[in-house]
């Protein structure tokens, strides 16, 4: 019989020999523990495919995407189209880094252990913090484990988190379903959307957590939150910062503004749309806190011949060891993932990372100019300050502005009703340098003759 | 001599690579906003890459050895995989477009989710856990969330083996409930009566491994189940170890209420130093309702041959959201390429060629070596890195020194429950001339650790780095490099 496509490389004469070495007949022998009535159940699955036809299978089902491949796209919102160099996937794609595990063994594992160690160090000087984790699974979930983290610190004496609005719905709901069964009260999340942080501050009270802002804002706005975070410590609370790692090639990091955990989505560094996922977690904090920090960390140390090396580190926090008293579940984490992201910030380094955020900035502040003057369209937020995503309000629903965008080949920004039922008539447009000067023209072009008619 | 790090390398001004200029009028930037330094790397293309690679250079990793790394299913990850996740159609598929826009992404997780509630016998499935540990986690909740929709608000305790992996009683513990430890059996069973003397009306449910870690089938799997069943409570599966079952049981039919089941173990997805992993989790049908959503579902039936229309359902009573988007997208294209390439014979043949694999491991080092549990093993078999009459030796020096053989060591130190435990899983993908090679390995090893066991304690000698100073690492916490902070330009 064979497994070719089972990737069992077993022989017949090896079956043989091993099953007489183990001292049963057949394979089903081993099998003996297994309730008789439940035994060896029929699957109903496709019959098997080889490779070749596998890939013809996979090639058409792709094909059935229409992607930002195929379309003019200002779509973002927690996910973003970016230029990935081809370098990044040449090192993704080496076996000794994908087809290893969890570091666990360092002495045949500097590699993955250094990349860790140099991600950590990318993480905190982009993000102006002192210690940073492995990686966690995306910017929704790390933004649950700061929640955790906080209360963890406050040893659950404080009960009040506070979300603001323009943080990632996706990444609320998150938290929201995290904190089910806690005794813990989630405030804030319906404040006025134009009023900014100063609205936070006015919830911040001796009861309060954790205050929690995103960096740029969900609408891509920016924010100062250096008196936030002064107005939170003053009353003991901790402020968590979720950030766009491209932004921070331009903005003030908010290690600099007092943030206590700075979280964030690191699939704009190098990673791929993927429909969603696999993206990056990034979770950091201050130094105080590093014990209550979850997931893996990687230390510097030496070996027994004096040479530097590097291995996992104060994994007394974690479950395998923590066991029920762990504050956190994680294990494996986005190993991959930090490696994209090692690679795709060392390659755009200190001149390339700043200039795509400025590339896009540039592109996101011509786009919104032109589309502002546009009769029947006006900026949502027109006072604050902007990255790369801005909110356009037009004369009809967010979702039909799109489909009729999408006549015309143009993926348009994420309409906002279903989130913001106040926003039923908006749409957050993202640019990046991935959109050329023509295709904004177009989209401007385009957004005026649907509206016209 | 070490890789230097990423920031000990380049020269001021090396750009790695150039970005066309904005072909846009330039805007004023937000001054008040701006930082003041960028301190990243500044490297070139090729001496970053060779860095890189230099680097991958140092990592043990399926592609280039043995991997019997125990509950970790470390087996090949087929390469067309990585073909597949990457087709353009998948890879540039942003997770906010329109439904209709996306039925290949769809069709890729509905087909998934069947298979996965075929091959584990469940009548429902989210796709969304991002890992193991995730997928646990949203089993525990909707176990939460089924006492509380049926007003039972008592139950406030899990039980756990103490056989189990220690995400189980995290997840818990995080989900609000007070763990309860419940001891195995001299034939490395839970224990069937401390069980049932748990089971009153204040229980919420059993987190189970089955195979267990000891890489056991429970023998009274049926039995403990129904206890928990009749005491009210749920049980939950760790379907770490599904890679043993394939073809030959279905957890959901032997009472299981949610089992999560890792991606990256049984379905080749690449374990990537660490992650991505994907924990989808499967339900029996009185949970269907409280899984975490959305989930990909048809929302109009085909008409005379034409394809279903793909689209996304929210169960009645989500548990809500657990992470942003979809999950794993990437990672399911992959387990779908997997088992499309495998059919239903197939996968019975990766559990029947996994557990022969394990069995024949122990019976090779049966004897050098001493098994605490005495029978049949399914995927993976756990022995004592232990001797009476070498009590200098412990599991933590066979497992450097088999890296002396080229061999990366197995799981050691788990379970917790046997002393100096190797926990060795093989898997299917491993030929014989291996298999025999590690075992002459291991029965070398269990020779010198009684002749010259200085060897076992050095070890290891022929790998780039001698043993770690972890204390040191510990203790004089050093978790990223110093990072060059610039003078502000003028």
């Amino acid at each position: 019989m064979s497994y070719a496509g089972s990737f069992i490389p077993h022989t017949d004469a090896d079956r043989a020999a091993m099953l007489k070495t183990i001292g049963v007949k057949s394979i089903a022998d081993l099998f003996v523990d297994v309730p008789a009535k439940h035994r060896f159940p029929k699957l109903n699955l496709p019959a098997p495919l080889t490779e070749m036809e596998t890939l013809g299978e996979l090639k058409s089902i792709a094909a059935a995407n229409d992607s930002t491949d195929d379309y003019v796209s200002f779509l973002g919102a927690g996910a973003y189209h970016h230029y990935i160099p081809a370098g990044v996937d040449a090192v993704l794609r080496r076996g000794e880094y994908y087809t290893a595990y969890t570091p666990y063994q360092p002495e045949i594992s500097q590699g993955t252990l250094q990349a860790i160690f140099e991600y950590q160090s990318l993480i905190v000087a982009l993000t102006g913090m002192e210690v940073s984790n492995a990686s966690h699974y995306d910017g929704a979930t790390a933004l649950a484990e700061a929640v955790n983290m906080s209360r963890v610190i406050h040893r659950g004496a404080r009960k009040k988190i506070i979300l603001s609005p323009g943080l990632h719905p996706h990444y609320r709901a998150a938290v929201h379903t995290y904190e089910h069964g806690a005794d813990s009260q989630i405030v804030g999340e319906d404040l006025d959307l134009s009023a900014g942080p100063d609205k936070l501050i006015d919830l911040i009270d001796d009861q309060t957590d954790l205050v929690a802002v995103a960096y740029p804002d969900f609408f891509g706005r920016i924010y100062d939150y250096t008196k936030l975070a002064e107005a939170a410590h003053a009353k003991g609370a901790l402020l968590a910062v979720s950030v766009n790692p491209t932004a921070l090639g331009l903005l003030k990091p908010p290690g600099e503004m007092g943030a206590d955990i700075v979280t964030g989505e690191g699939q704009p560094l190098g990673i791929p749309l993927s429909f969603g996922g696999p993206y990056l977690g990034i979770l950091t904090t201050k130094q105080e806190y590093v014990r209550s920090l979850a997931g893996r960390l990687v230390g510097e140390t030496v070996d027994s011949r004096g040479q530097r090396g590097y291995v996992l580190t104060l994994s007394t926090r974690e479950q395998h060891i923590k066991r029920e008293k762990a504050s956190s579940n994680i294990c494996t984490n986005q190993g991959l993932m930090m490696l994209a992201a090692t690679v795709y910030t060392s390659l755009l380094g200190k001149s390339g990372f700043r200039q795509v955020a400025e590339t896009c900035y540039h592109k996101a502040h011509y786009a919104a100019e032109k589309i502002a003057k546009l009769k029947g369209f006006k900026l949502k937020f027109k006072d604050t300050q902007f990255f790369h995503e801005f909110v356009v309000e037009g004369s009809m629903p967010g979702v039909e502005l799109n489909k009729r965008l999408l006549e015309r080949g143009i993926i348009g920004g994420y309409a906002l009703g279903e989130d913001y039922p106040n926003l039923e008539n908006c749409n957050l447009f993202a640019v990046t340098e991935m959109n050329s000067k023509e295709e904004i023209d177009f989209l401007v072009e385009s957004l005026a003759e649907v509206t016209s008619a | 001599m070490p890789e230097p790090l990423i920031y000990d390398i380049g020269a001021p001004g090396r750009v790695g690579v150039a970005f066309p200029e904005p072909d846009v009028p330039l805007a004023d930037l937000p001054k008040e906003h701006l930082r003041k330094d960028l301190p990243l790397p500044e490297v070139g293309e090729l001496e970053a890459l060779r860095h890189f690679t230099r680097m991958s250079q140092l990592n043990h990793s399926i592609l280039t050895g043995f991997y019997p790394l125990g509950s970790c299913t470390m087996k090949y990850n087929p390469v067309i995989n990585e073909e597949t996740a990457r087709l353009p159609g998948f890879a540039h598929a942003h997770p906010l477009q329109p439904a209709e826009m996306m039925q290949g992404s769809l069709a890729i997780m509905y087909h998934l989710q069947e298979w996965l509630k075929e091959i584990a016998g469940f009548a429902g499935v989210s796709l969304q856990p991002a890992a193991g540990a995730h997928g646990e986690l949203a089993g525990v909740m909707m176990i939460r969330a089924y006492h509380q929709d049926r007003g039972d608000s008592k139950r406030n305790k899990i039980l756990i083996p103490d056989s189990a992996h220690g995400t189980n009683p995290a997840t818990s513990s995080m989900s609000g409930y007070r763990v309860v430890e419940i001891p195995s059996d001299a034939r490395g069973n839970v224990d069937l009566a401390k069980l049932k003397a748990e089971c009153d009306d204040t229980l919420a449910g059993l987190m189970f491994t089955n195979p267990n870690t000891l890489g056991l089938f429970e023998e009274q799997v049926v039995e403990v189940i129904d206890a928990v069943h009749k005491a009210g409570g749920l049980v939950y599966g760790d379907g770490a170890n599904m890679n043993a079952l394939l073809g030959i049981c279905r957890p959901g039919d032997l009472g299981f209420d949610v089992l999560h089941i890792n991606l990256h173990k049984t379905f080749t997805t690449p374990h990537g130093g660490g992650g991505p992993g994907s924990g989808p989790v499967c339900v029996a049908n009185h949970l269907v309702d409280f899984l975490p959503g959305p989930i990909a579902g048809i929302v109009e039936q085909p008409k005379d041959g034409d394809a279903p229309v793909y689209g996304w359902v929210s169960p009645a009573k989500t548990i809500g959201r657990l992470k942003a988007f979809h999950g794993q997208f990437g990672m399911h294209v992959r387990a779908f390429t997997y088992i499309l390439m495998q059919g239903a014979e197939g996968l019975r043949a990766v559990s029947e060629h996994a557990v022969l694999n394990a069995n024949y491991l122990k019976a090779r080092l049966q004897g050098a070596y001493t098994v605490p549990y005495d029978r049949v093993c399914m995927h993976e078999v756990v022995l004592e890195g232990r001797w009476s009459d070498a009590p200098e030796v412990h599991a933590l020096d066979i497992a450097k020194r088999l890296m002396d053989f080229g061999f990366h060591p197995p799981t050691n130190y788990f379970p917790l429950i046997v002393r100096e435990a190797l926990m060795i899983e093989p898997t299917e993908t491993e030929d014989l001339a291996t298999l025999d090679a590690f075992a002459e390995a291991m029965l070398k090893i269990a020779e010198e650790a009684h002749t010259t066991p200085e060897i076992l304690q050095q070890a290891p000698h022929t790998t780039k780095n001698g043993r770690m100073d972890e204390v040191r690492a510990a203790r004089q916490l050093m978790l990223c490099c110093e990072i060059p902070r610039e003078v502000e330009a003028a």
